[in-house]
Protein backbone atom coordinates (compact mmCIF):
# COMPACT_ATOMS: atom_id res chain seq x y z
CA UNK A 1 0.00 0.00 0.00
CA UNK A 2 3.27 2.16 1.12
CA UNK A 3 3.50 2.64 -3.24
CA UNK A 4 -0.29 4.01 -3.70
CA UNK A 5 -0.05 6.73 -1.40
CA UNK A 6 2.50 9.00 0.12
CA UNK A 7 2.77 8.91 4.23
CA UNK A 8 1.56 12.04 5.57
CA UNK A 9 0.38 13.09 9.26
CA UNK A 10 -3.10 13.79 8.56
CA UNK A 11 -5.55 11.76 9.49
CA UNK A 12 -8.73 10.78 7.69
CA UNK A 13 -7.40 9.42 4.27
CA UNK A 14 -9.04 6.34 4.02
CA UNK A 15 -13.02 7.41 5.44
CA UNK A 16 -12.30 10.74 2.66
CA UNK A 17 -11.22 8.67 0.21
CA UNK A 18 -13.71 5.55 0.76
CA UNK A 19 -16.91 7.71 1.26
CA UNK A 20 -15.81 9.19 -1.89
CA UNK A 21 -15.41 6.09 -4.40
CA UNK A 22 -18.62 4.42 -2.25
CA UNK A 23 -20.23 7.50 -3.36
CA UNK A 24 -19.31 7.89 -6.53
CA UNK A 25 -20.23 4.31 -7.18
CA UNK A 26 -23.14 4.45 -6.34
CA UNK A 27 -24.90 7.44 -7.86
CA UNK A 28 -22.43 7.65 -10.84
CA UNK A 29 -20.25 4.76 -11.93
CA UNK A 30 -23.02 1.79 -11.59
CA UNK A 31 -25.73 3.64 -12.81
CA UNK A 32 -23.88 4.85 -15.83
CA UNK A 33 -22.40 1.12 -16.50
CA UNK A 34 -26.48 0.22 -16.48
CA UNK A 35 -26.57 1.85 -19.45
CA UNK A 36 -23.44 -0.10 -20.86
CA UNK A 37 -24.42 -3.77 -19.66
CA UNK A 38 -28.14 -3.17 -20.92
CA UNK A 39 -27.08 -2.34 -24.42
CA UNK A 40 -24.71 -5.32 -24.42
CA UNK A 41 -27.78 -7.59 -24.30
CA UNK A 42 -28.13 -6.52 -27.94
CA UNK A 43 -25.88 -7.59 -30.50
CA UNK A 44 -23.56 -6.28 -32.50
CA UNK A 45 -25.97 -6.17 -35.81
CA UNK A 46 -29.07 -4.93 -33.58
CA UNK A 47 -27.30 -2.41 -32.05
CA UNK A 48 -25.78 -0.96 -34.81
CA UNK A 49 -29.35 -0.94 -37.09
CA UNK A 50 -30.83 0.96 -34.00
CA UNK A 51 -28.38 3.97 -33.82
CA UNK A 52 -28.00 3.86 -37.64
CA UNK A 53 -31.60 4.20 -38.68
CA UNK A 54 -32.51 7.24 -41.38
CA UNK A 55 -34.24 9.26 -38.03
CA UNK A 56 -31.33 9.07 -35.94
CA UNK A 57 -29.02 9.56 -38.45
CA UNK A 58 -30.75 12.90 -39.53
CA UNK A 59 -30.42 13.55 -35.59
CA UNK A 60 -27.08 13.11 -35.24
CA UNK A 61 -26.53 15.39 -38.67
CA UNK A 62 -29.00 18.14 -36.99
CA UNK A 63 -27.30 17.81 -33.33
CA UNK A 64 -23.39 17.73 -34.21
CA UNK A 65 -23.80 20.55 -36.90
CA UNK A 66 -26.13 23.22 -35.32
CA UNK A 67 -23.79 22.68 -32.12
CA UNK A 68 -20.80 23.13 -34.10
CA UNK A 69 -21.91 26.51 -35.59
CA UNK A 70 -23.46 27.65 -32.38
CA UNK A 71 -19.65 27.01 -30.63
CA UNK A 72 -18.22 28.42 -33.48
CA UNK A 73 -20.37 31.72 -32.91
CA UNK A 74 -19.65 31.69 -29.12
CA UNK A 75 -15.48 30.97 -29.71
CA UNK A 76 -15.62 34.26 -31.87
CA UNK A 77 -18.01 36.29 -29.68
CA UNK A 78 -16.77 34.77 -27.02
CA UNK A 79 -12.88 36.16 -27.48
CA UNK A 80 -14.63 39.40 -27.93
CA UNK A 81 -16.74 39.32 -24.71
CA UNK A 82 -13.42 38.30 -22.64
CA UNK A 83 -11.34 41.26 -24.53
CA UNK A 84 -13.62 43.91 -23.90
CA UNK A 85 -14.08 43.08 -20.31
CA UNK A 86 -10.70 42.42 -19.82
CA UNK A 87 -9.42 45.37 -21.73
CA UNK A 88 -11.77 48.44 -21.74
CA UNK A 89 -13.41 50.47 -19.26
CA UNK A 90 -17.11 51.15 -20.00
CA UNK A 91 -19.80 51.89 -17.74
CA UNK A 92 -21.48 48.95 -16.26
CA UNK A 93 -18.94 46.61 -17.24
CA UNK A 94 -19.10 45.16 -13.28
CA UNK A 95 -22.84 43.68 -14.08
CA UNK A 96 -22.15 42.80 -17.88
CA UNK A 97 -19.44 40.53 -16.00
CA UNK A 98 -21.70 39.19 -13.62
CA UNK A 99 -24.38 38.15 -16.06
CA UNK A 100 -22.09 36.63 -18.66
CA UNK A 101 -22.64 33.78 -15.74
CA UNK A 102 -26.43 34.06 -16.62
CA UNK A 103 -27.03 30.79 -18.80
CA UNK A 104 -25.21 28.65 -16.00
CA UNK A 105 -27.51 30.24 -13.89
CA UNK A 106 -31.18 30.54 -15.71
CA UNK A 107 -33.05 26.88 -15.54
CA UNK A 108 -33.18 25.75 -19.02
CA UNK A 109 -36.19 25.43 -19.43
CA UNK A 110 -36.79 29.50 -19.01
CA UNK A 111 -34.11 30.14 -21.72
CA UNK A 112 -36.06 27.75 -23.53
CA UNK A 113 -39.49 29.37 -23.42
CA UNK A 114 -38.19 32.78 -23.60
CA UNK A 115 -36.11 32.76 -26.45
CA UNK A 116 -39.13 31.16 -28.07
CA UNK A 117 -41.44 33.23 -27.41
CA UNK A 118 -39.14 36.00 -28.32
CA UNK A 119 -38.29 34.72 -32.04
CA UNK A 120 -42.04 33.06 -32.73
CA UNK A 121 -43.98 35.19 -35.42
CA UNK A 122 -45.42 37.93 -32.77
CA UNK A 123 -41.88 37.96 -30.63
CA UNK A 124 -40.00 40.69 -29.97
CA UNK A 125 -37.09 39.66 -32.61
CA UNK A 126 -39.76 37.29 -34.29
CA UNK A 127 -41.85 39.87 -36.04
CA UNK A 128 -38.51 41.95 -37.49
CA UNK A 129 -37.61 38.69 -39.11
CA UNK A 130 -40.66 36.87 -40.17
CA UNK A 131 -41.41 39.50 -43.21
CA UNK A 132 -37.33 39.18 -44.18
CA UNK A 133 -38.13 35.45 -44.53
CA UNK A 134 -36.61 34.44 -41.86
CA UNK A 135 -38.04 32.08 -39.47
CA UNK A 136 -36.41 30.91 -36.62
CA UNK A 137 -38.29 29.51 -33.43
CA UNK A 138 -39.33 25.74 -34.87
CA UNK A 139 -36.65 25.06 -37.44
CA UNK A 140 -33.02 24.16 -37.22
CA UNK A 141 -31.87 28.18 -36.49
CA UNK A 142 -33.87 28.56 -33.19
CA UNK A 143 -32.20 25.16 -32.04
CA UNK A 144 -29.07 27.13 -32.90
CA UNK A 145 -30.21 30.47 -31.22
CA UNK A 146 -30.84 28.05 -27.96
CA UNK A 147 -27.38 26.33 -27.86
CA UNK A 148 -25.91 29.62 -28.82
CA UNK A 149 -27.57 30.96 -25.49
CA UNK A 150 -26.53 28.04 -23.28
CA UNK A 151 -23.02 27.81 -24.98
CA UNK A 152 -22.31 31.86 -23.99
CA UNK A 153 -20.18 31.39 -20.66
CA UNK A 154 -17.72 29.10 -21.33
CA UNK A 155 -15.70 30.89 -23.90
CA UNK A 156 -15.48 33.65 -21.78
CA UNK A 157 -15.03 32.20 -18.48
CA UNK A 158 -11.94 29.99 -20.37
CA UNK A 159 -9.79 32.79 -22.49
CA UNK A 160 -10.83 35.62 -19.90
CA UNK A 161 -8.59 34.52 -16.72
CA UNK A 162 -5.77 33.86 -20.05
CA UNK A 163 -5.89 37.72 -21.41
CA UNK A 164 -5.34 38.83 -17.42
CA UNK A 165 -2.64 37.25 -17.12
CA UNK A 166 -0.84 37.99 -20.49
CA UNK A 167 2.15 40.12 -19.87
CA UNK A 168 2.10 43.47 -20.95
CA UNK A 169 5.99 43.45 -21.68
CA UNK A 170 5.06 41.54 -25.00
CA UNK A 171 3.17 43.69 -26.23
CA UNK A 172 5.00 46.68 -25.62
CA UNK A 173 7.80 44.60 -27.25
CA UNK A 174 6.28 43.95 -30.62
CA UNK A 175 5.39 47.75 -30.28
CA UNK A 176 8.98 48.76 -30.11
CA UNK A 177 10.13 45.90 -33.00
CA UNK A 178 7.01 47.89 -35.29
CA UNK A 179 4.18 46.22 -34.90
CA UNK A 180 0.98 47.68 -35.24
CA UNK A 181 -1.86 46.69 -32.96
CA UNK A 182 -3.40 43.87 -35.53
CA UNK A 183 -0.12 42.29 -35.91
CA UNK A 184 0.30 42.38 -32.06
CA UNK A 185 -2.88 40.76 -31.94
CA UNK A 186 -2.37 37.97 -34.44
CA UNK A 187 1.67 36.87 -34.03
CA UNK A 188 1.64 37.36 -30.35
CA UNK A 189 -1.72 37.54 -28.24
CA UNK A 190 -3.54 34.98 -30.62
CA UNK A 191 -1.42 32.63 -30.23
CA UNK A 192 -1.15 32.74 -26.34
CA UNK A 193 -4.92 32.69 -25.96
CA UNK A 194 -5.73 29.66 -28.72
CA UNK A 195 -5.43 26.73 -26.55
CA UNK A 196 -7.79 28.61 -23.86
CA UNK A 197 -9.91 29.27 -27.06
CA UNK A 198 -10.09 25.71 -27.98
CA UNK A 199 -11.26 24.10 -24.71
CA UNK A 200 -13.67 26.90 -24.37
CA UNK A 201 -15.03 25.94 -28.00
CA UNK A 202 -14.86 22.34 -27.11
CA UNK A 203 -16.68 22.24 -23.90
CA UNK A 204 -19.42 24.77 -25.25
CA UNK A 205 -19.63 22.09 -28.45
CA UNK A 206 -20.19 19.20 -25.95
CA UNK A 207 -22.64 21.03 -23.73
CA UNK A 208 -24.27 22.08 -26.98
CA UNK A 209 -24.69 18.01 -27.98
CA UNK A 210 -26.17 17.05 -24.83
CA UNK A 211 -28.62 20.22 -24.22
CA UNK A 212 -32.24 19.20 -23.95
CA UNK A 213 -34.20 21.47 -21.63
CA UNK A 214 -33.42 24.93 -24.26
CA UNK A 215 -33.70 23.44 -27.30
CA UNK A 216 -37.73 21.38 -27.16
CA UNK A 217 -39.75 24.48 -26.58
CA UNK A 218 -38.37 26.39 -29.66
CA UNK A 219 -37.58 23.14 -31.83
CA UNK A 220 -40.64 22.35 -33.79
CA UNK A 221 -39.35 18.73 -32.91
CA UNK A 222 -40.35 17.57 -36.35
CA UNK A 223 -38.29 14.08 -37.36
CA UNK A 224 -35.66 14.12 -39.56
CA UNK A 225 -36.03 18.05 -39.97
CA UNK A 226 -35.85 19.76 -35.94
CA UNK A 227 -35.54 16.68 -34.02
CA UNK A 228 -32.38 16.28 -31.33
CA UNK A 229 -30.76 13.19 -30.30
CA UNK A 230 -31.23 13.90 -27.22
CA UNK A 231 -35.02 14.58 -27.74
CA UNK A 232 -35.15 10.97 -29.47
CA UNK A 233 -33.83 8.88 -26.66
CA UNK A 234 -36.82 10.56 -24.85
CA UNK A 235 -39.58 9.86 -27.59
CA UNK A 236 -38.34 6.53 -27.63
CA UNK A 237 -38.47 5.97 -23.83
CA UNK A 238 -41.72 7.27 -24.12
CA UNK A 239 -42.59 4.58 -26.45
CA UNK A 240 -41.37 1.85 -24.07
CA UNK A 241 -38.27 1.21 -26.75
CA UNK A 242 -36.04 1.03 -23.82
CA UNK A 243 -33.54 -0.78 -25.96
CA UNK A 244 -33.42 1.70 -28.64
CA UNK A 245 -33.57 4.41 -25.87
CA UNK A 246 -30.05 2.60 -24.25
CA UNK A 247 -28.44 2.42 -27.45
CA UNK A 248 -28.62 5.99 -28.69
CA UNK A 249 -27.29 6.91 -25.01
CA UNK A 250 -24.80 4.64 -25.42
CA UNK A 251 -23.51 6.67 -28.70
CA UNK A 252 -24.02 9.57 -26.96
CA UNK A 253 -21.89 8.74 -23.71
CA UNK A 254 -18.94 7.45 -26.17
CA UNK A 255 -19.00 11.10 -27.55
CA UNK A 256 -19.25 12.45 -24.29
CA UNK A 257 -15.99 10.66 -22.92
CA UNK A 258 -14.16 11.51 -26.43
CA UNK A 259 -15.17 15.21 -25.89
CA UNK A 260 -13.75 14.71 -22.11
CA UNK A 261 -10.85 13.10 -23.18
CA UNK A 262 -10.11 16.30 -25.99
CA UNK A 263 -10.95 19.06 -23.15
CA UNK A 264 -8.56 17.23 -20.83
CA UNK A 265 -5.98 17.32 -23.24
CA UNK A 266 -6.91 20.95 -24.55
CA UNK A 267 -6.09 22.26 -20.65
CA UNK A 268 -3.16 20.39 -20.53
CA UNK A 269 -2.12 22.01 -23.32
CA UNK A 270 -3.16 25.29 -22.41
CA UNK A 271 -1.55 25.04 -18.95
CA UNK A 272 1.68 24.29 -20.32
CA UNK A 273 1.54 27.14 -22.76
CA UNK A 274 0.53 29.53 -20.02
CA UNK A 275 3.40 28.07 -17.87
CA UNK A 276 6.03 28.48 -20.73
CA UNK A 277 5.00 32.64 -21.33
CA UNK B 1 5.93 54.09 -24.81
CA UNK B 2 3.62 56.96 -26.43
CA UNK B 3 2.77 58.06 -30.04
CA UNK B 4 1.66 61.43 -31.01
CA UNK B 5 -0.92 61.11 -33.99
CA UNK B 6 -2.36 64.58 -35.19
CA UNK B 7 -5.31 64.51 -36.75
CA UNK B 8 -5.30 67.42 -39.96
CA UNK B 9 -8.46 68.10 -40.06
CA UNK B 10 -8.81 69.57 -36.56
CA UNK B 11 -5.15 69.83 -36.01
CA UNK B 12 -5.60 68.68 -32.02
CA UNK B 13 -3.21 66.08 -30.68
CA UNK B 14 -3.96 63.03 -28.93
CA UNK B 15 -1.25 60.86 -27.52
CA UNK B 16 -1.84 57.45 -27.93
CA UNK B 17 0.10 54.30 -26.20
CA UNK B 18 1.05 52.08 -28.87
CA UNK B 19 0.11 49.45 -26.95
CA UNK B 20 -3.96 50.52 -26.94
CA UNK B 21 -6.07 50.18 -29.97
CA UNK B 22 -7.47 53.68 -30.96
CA UNK B 23 -10.36 54.92 -29.80
CA UNK B 24 -12.88 54.20 -32.56
CA UNK B 25 -11.76 50.58 -32.85
CA UNK B 26 -12.27 50.06 -28.86
CA UNK B 27 -15.81 51.45 -28.56
CA UNK B 28 -16.32 49.70 -32.35
CA UNK B 29 -15.44 46.12 -30.09
CA UNK B 30 -17.17 47.17 -26.89
CA UNK B 31 -20.46 48.26 -28.97
CA UNK B 32 -20.54 44.81 -31.02
CA UNK B 33 -20.09 42.90 -27.54
CA UNK B 34 -22.77 44.68 -25.68
CA UNK B 35 -25.63 43.90 -29.04
CA UNK B 36 -24.34 40.24 -28.65
CA UNK B 37 -25.01 40.10 -24.97
CA UNK B 38 -28.09 42.09 -25.12
CA UNK B 39 -29.63 39.86 -28.12
CA UNK B 40 -28.56 36.76 -26.77
CA UNK B 41 -28.78 37.33 -22.74
CA UNK B 42 -30.74 40.77 -21.46
CA UNK B 43 -33.31 40.74 -24.04
CA UNK B 44 -34.44 36.93 -23.26
CA UNK B 45 -34.26 37.48 -19.38
CA UNK B 46 -36.00 40.53 -19.62
CA UNK B 47 -38.72 39.05 -21.98
CA UNK B 48 -39.38 36.40 -18.77
CA UNK B 49 -40.60 39.13 -16.42
CA UNK B 50 -42.37 41.17 -19.56
CA UNK B 51 -44.33 37.94 -20.40
CA UNK B 52 -45.03 36.76 -16.47
CA UNK B 53 -46.41 40.45 -15.57
CA UNK B 54 -48.17 41.05 -18.74
CA UNK B 55 -51.41 40.15 -18.35
CA UNK B 56 -51.18 42.18 -14.34
CA UNK B 57 -50.88 41.21 -11.32
CA UNK B 58 -53.38 39.34 -10.15
CA UNK B 59 -52.95 36.85 -13.07
CA UNK B 60 -49.29 36.59 -11.70
CA UNK B 61 -50.37 36.19 -8.47
CA UNK B 62 -52.83 33.65 -8.98
CA UNK B 63 -50.20 31.26 -11.32
CA UNK B 64 -47.99 31.24 -8.60
CA UNK B 65 -50.27 30.56 -5.69
CA UNK B 66 -51.96 28.02 -7.70
CA UNK B 67 -52.10 24.80 -5.54
CA UNK B 68 -50.43 22.44 -7.81
CA UNK B 69 -47.49 25.97 -8.40
CA UNK B 70 -46.97 25.98 -5.13
CA UNK B 71 -46.70 22.00 -4.73
CA UNK B 72 -44.03 22.18 -7.58
CA UNK B 73 -42.20 25.24 -5.15
CA UNK B 74 -42.44 22.96 -2.55
CA UNK B 75 -40.87 19.89 -4.12
CA UNK B 76 -38.37 21.90 -5.46
CA UNK B 77 -37.25 23.14 -2.73
CA UNK B 78 -37.64 19.52 -0.36
CA UNK B 79 -35.53 18.21 -3.84
CA UNK B 80 -32.55 20.68 -3.62
CA UNK B 81 -32.65 20.54 0.50
CA UNK B 82 -31.82 16.79 -0.20
CA UNK B 83 -29.16 17.05 -2.94
CA UNK B 84 -27.14 19.85 -2.03
CA UNK B 85 -26.02 18.39 1.10
CA UNK B 86 -25.93 15.18 0.16
CA UNK B 87 -23.23 16.53 -2.48
CA UNK B 88 -21.87 19.23 0.30
CA UNK B 89 -20.49 16.82 2.42
CA UNK B 90 -19.27 14.14 -0.75
CA UNK B 91 -17.27 17.67 -2.38
CA UNK B 92 -15.51 17.98 1.31
CA UNK B 93 -14.45 13.98 1.28
CA UNK B 94 -13.27 13.95 -2.06
CA UNK B 95 -11.45 17.36 -1.99
CA UNK B 96 -10.18 16.32 1.79
CA UNK B 97 -8.56 12.98 -0.34
CA UNK B 98 -7.70 14.63 -3.40
CA UNK B 99 -6.25 17.69 -1.63
CA UNK B 100 -4.54 16.30 1.53
CA UNK B 101 -2.52 13.47 0.33
CA UNK B 102 -0.66 12.34 -3.06
CA UNK B 103 -2.08 8.65 -3.56
CA UNK B 104 -2.00 7.51 -7.63
CA UNK B 105 -4.67 7.48 -9.73
CA UNK B 106 -6.14 10.75 -8.35
CA UNK B 107 -6.23 12.65 -11.63
CA UNK B 108 -8.36 9.55 -12.63
CA UNK B 109 -10.80 10.16 -9.68
CA UNK B 110 -10.99 13.87 -10.82
CA UNK B 111 -12.08 12.82 -14.30
CA UNK B 112 -14.30 10.73 -12.52
CA UNK B 113 -16.39 13.34 -10.41
CA UNK B 114 -16.04 15.67 -13.47
CA UNK B 115 -17.81 12.91 -15.37
CA UNK B 116 -21.76 14.31 -14.52
CA UNK B 117 -20.78 17.31 -16.53
CA UNK B 118 -20.62 15.83 -19.72
CA UNK B 119 -23.29 13.43 -19.81
CA UNK B 120 -26.25 14.82 -21.50
CA UNK B 121 -29.07 15.28 -19.18
CA UNK B 122 -31.59 13.16 -20.83
CA UNK B 123 -28.88 10.35 -20.44
CA UNK B 124 -28.41 10.89 -16.66
CA UNK B 125 -32.33 10.26 -15.88
CA UNK B 126 -32.49 7.36 -18.60
CA UNK B 127 -29.55 5.39 -16.56
CA UNK B 128 -31.75 5.69 -13.20
CA UNK B 129 -34.90 4.41 -15.12
CA UNK B 130 -32.65 1.26 -16.32
CA UNK B 131 -31.74 0.70 -12.31
CA UNK B 132 -34.60 1.54 -10.98
CA UNK B 133 -37.23 1.20 -13.41
CA UNK B 134 -39.84 -1.21 -14.05
CA UNK B 135 -37.60 -2.78 -16.49
CA UNK B 136 -34.67 -1.96 -14.63
CA UNK B 137 -32.70 -4.18 -12.50
CA UNK B 138 -34.03 -3.40 -9.16
CA UNK B 139 -37.67 -3.23 -10.64
CA UNK B 140 -38.97 -5.88 -9.83
CA UNK B 141 -37.58 -6.37 -6.32
CA UNK B 142 -39.20 -2.62 -5.45
CA UNK B 143 -42.10 -3.39 -7.18
CA UNK B 144 -42.23 -6.35 -4.70
CA UNK B 145 -41.39 -4.60 -1.95
CA UNK B 146 -43.95 -1.65 -2.97
CA UNK B 147 -41.54 1.11 -3.02
CA UNK B 148 -41.05 3.45 -5.98
CA UNK B 149 -38.02 5.16 -7.26
CA UNK B 150 -38.82 6.16 -10.79
CA UNK B 151 -41.95 8.69 -11.52
CA UNK B 152 -41.37 9.46 -7.97
CA UNK B 153 -39.59 11.67 -5.64
CA UNK B 154 -37.06 9.89 -5.19
CA UNK B 155 -36.25 9.45 -8.66
CA UNK B 156 -36.24 13.44 -8.95
CA UNK B 157 -33.96 13.67 -5.94
CA UNK B 158 -31.47 10.81 -7.44
CA UNK B 159 -31.28 12.62 -11.15
CA UNK B 160 -31.02 15.78 -9.60
CA UNK B 161 -27.52 14.60 -7.15
CA UNK B 162 -26.40 13.04 -10.24
CA UNK B 163 -26.23 16.07 -12.66
CA UNK B 164 -25.30 18.64 -9.15
CA UNK B 165 -22.22 15.85 -8.03
CA UNK B 166 -19.44 17.99 -9.23
CA UNK B 167 -20.14 21.41 -8.15
CA UNK B 168 -18.99 21.54 -4.45
CA UNK B 169 -15.93 19.03 -4.90
CA UNK B 170 -14.57 20.80 -8.02
CA UNK B 171 -14.62 24.28 -6.43
CA UNK B 172 -13.02 22.92 -2.91
CA UNK B 173 -10.20 20.73 -5.09
CA UNK B 174 -8.28 23.48 -5.85
CA UNK B 175 -8.87 26.09 -3.53
CA UNK B 176 -7.75 23.00 -0.72
CA UNK B 177 -4.51 22.15 -3.26
CA UNK B 178 -3.15 25.99 -3.58
CA UNK B 179 -4.01 26.44 1.02
CA UNK B 180 -1.45 23.26 1.14
CA UNK B 181 -1.41 20.84 4.46
CA UNK B 182 0.56 23.04 6.94
CA UNK B 183 -1.73 24.34 8.70
CA UNK B 184 -3.88 20.76 9.69
CA UNK B 185 -0.01 19.55 9.88
CA UNK B 186 1.04 22.11 12.68
CA UNK B 187 -2.69 21.41 14.61
CA UNK B 188 -1.80 17.64 14.38
CA UNK B 189 1.51 17.92 15.75
CA UNK B 190 0.21 19.81 18.47
CA UNK B 191 -2.42 17.44 19.32
CA UNK B 192 -5.46 18.16 17.63
CA UNK B 193 -7.85 15.30 16.88
CA UNK B 194 -8.94 14.83 13.24
CA UNK B 195 -12.01 16.42 13.67
CA UNK B 196 -10.72 19.21 15.79
CA UNK B 197 -8.12 19.93 12.65
CA UNK B 198 -10.80 19.64 9.96
CA UNK B 199 -13.97 22.09 12.21
CA UNK B 200 -11.29 24.58 13.49
CA UNK B 201 -8.88 25.14 10.95
CA UNK B 202 -10.07 23.37 7.24
CA UNK B 203 -13.25 24.90 7.47
CA UNK B 204 -12.45 28.39 8.42
CA UNK B 205 -10.09 28.48 5.27
CA UNK B 206 -12.65 26.86 3.20
CA UNK B 207 -16.07 27.93 3.80
CA UNK B 208 -16.35 30.78 1.16
CA UNK B 209 -15.63 28.02 -1.33
CA UNK B 210 -18.28 26.27 0.43
CA UNK B 211 -20.72 28.62 -0.08
CA UNK B 212 -19.74 29.32 -3.42
CA UNK B 213 -19.96 25.44 -4.61
CA UNK B 214 -23.32 25.51 -2.49
CA UNK B 215 -25.01 28.58 -4.19
CA UNK B 216 -23.69 27.15 -7.74
CA UNK B 217 -25.06 23.71 -6.82
CA UNK B 218 -28.43 24.77 -5.38
CA UNK B 219 -28.84 26.68 -8.53
CA UNK B 220 -28.64 23.44 -11.14
CA UNK B 221 -30.26 21.32 -8.16
CA UNK B 222 -33.13 23.26 -8.30
CA UNK B 223 -33.61 24.00 -12.39
CA UNK B 224 -32.66 21.04 -13.78
CA UNK B 225 -34.94 19.92 -16.42
CA UNK B 226 -33.49 17.11 -18.46
CA UNK B 227 -32.79 14.43 -16.01
CA UNK B 228 -35.68 15.40 -13.46
CA UNK B 229 -38.12 15.17 -16.95
CA UNK B 230 -36.64 11.62 -17.65
CA UNK B 231 -37.45 10.10 -14.20
CA UNK B 232 -40.33 12.45 -13.06
CA UNK B 233 -43.66 10.61 -14.96
CA UNK B 234 -45.05 14.71 -14.85
CA UNK B 235 -47.78 13.78 -12.21
CA UNK B 236 -49.12 17.26 -11.27
CA UNK B 237 -49.35 18.43 -7.87
CA UNK B 238 -47.07 15.66 -6.81
CA UNK B 239 -44.07 14.83 -9.04
CA UNK B 240 -43.71 18.21 -10.68
CA UNK B 241 -40.94 20.31 -10.11
CA UNK B 242 -40.98 24.23 -10.85
CA UNK B 243 -39.54 23.74 -14.17
CA UNK B 244 -41.63 20.69 -14.93
CA UNK B 245 -44.61 23.08 -14.22
CA UNK B 246 -43.16 25.69 -16.28
CA UNK B 247 -43.21 22.73 -19.16
CA UNK B 248 -46.96 21.78 -18.52
CA UNK B 249 -48.97 25.08 -18.25
CA UNK B 250 -46.37 26.55 -21.51
CA UNK B 251 -47.53 22.88 -23.33
CA UNK B 252 -51.42 23.72 -22.48
CA UNK B 253 -50.91 27.94 -23.87
CA UNK B 254 -51.17 29.21 -20.75
CA UNK B 255 -48.07 31.26 -21.40
CA UNK B 256 -48.66 33.53 -18.74
CA UNK B 257 -49.16 31.42 -15.70
CA UNK B 258 -45.67 29.75 -17.52
CA UNK B 259 -43.49 32.58 -17.64
CA UNK B 260 -45.31 33.44 -14.12
CA UNK B 261 -43.12 30.44 -12.87
CA UNK B 262 -40.69 30.74 -14.85
CA UNK B 263 -39.97 34.35 -13.50
CA UNK B 264 -39.56 32.76 -9.82
CA UNK B 265 -36.68 30.58 -11.53
CA UNK B 266 -35.11 33.80 -13.14
CA UNK B 267 -35.19 35.63 -9.69
CA UNK B 268 -33.04 32.61 -8.35
CA UNK B 269 -31.24 32.93 -11.12
CA UNK B 270 -30.43 36.53 -10.50
CA UNK B 271 -30.17 36.08 -6.66
CA UNK B 272 -27.61 33.55 -7.19
CA UNK B 273 -25.14 35.71 -9.93
CA UNK B 274 -25.62 38.47 -7.16
CA UNK B 275 -24.65 36.06 -4.61
CA UNK B 276 -21.79 34.58 -6.63
CA UNK B 277 -20.30 38.26 -7.89
CA UNK B 278 -19.84 39.15 -3.91
CA UNK B 279 -18.19 35.88 -2.73
CA UNK B 280 -15.94 36.88 -5.80
CA UNK B 281 -15.42 40.30 -4.87
CA UNK B 282 -14.84 39.24 -0.87
CA UNK B 283 -12.46 36.76 -2.22
CA UNK B 284 -10.44 39.49 -4.93
CA UNK B 285 -10.01 42.02 -2.02
CA UNK B 286 -9.39 39.03 0.72
CA UNK B 287 -6.18 38.03 -1.89
CA UNK B 288 -4.84 41.61 -2.37
CA UNK B 289 -4.93 41.95 1.83
CA UNK B 290 -2.92 38.84 1.81
CA UNK B 291 -0.84 40.06 -0.87
CA UNK B 292 0.20 43.04 0.46
CA UNK B 293 0.88 41.76 3.76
Amino acid sequence: MNTFKQHSILPGFNLALGFTLLYLSLIVLIPLSAAFIRTAELTWVEFWAVVTTPRVLASYRLTFGVSFAAALVNAFFGLLVAWVLVRYHFPGKRIVDALVDLPFALPTAVAGIALTALYSGNGWIGQHLEPLGIKVAFTPLGIFVALTFIGLPFVVRTVQPVLEDIEAELEEAAATLGANRWQTFTRIIFPALFPALMTGFALAFARAIGEYGSVIFIAGNMPMVSEITPLLIVTKLEQYDYAGATALSVVMLVISFILLLIINLLQWWSRRRSAES
Amino acid sequence: MNTTITFPISGKTFRQRATEEPAWVRWSLIGLALMFLTLFLFVPLISVFYEAFKKGMDVYLAAITDPDAVAAIKLTLTVAAIAVPLNLVFGVAAAWAIAKFEFRGKNLLITLIDLPFSVSPVVSGLIYVLVFGLQGWLGPWLAEHDIKIIFAVPGIVLATVFVTVPFIARELIPLMQAQGTEEEEAAVVLGASGWQTFWQITLPNIKWGLLYGAILCNARAMGEFGAVSVVSGHIRGSTNTMPLHVEILYNEYNFAAAFAVASLLALLALVTLVLKTLIEFRNKQHQTLRGDA
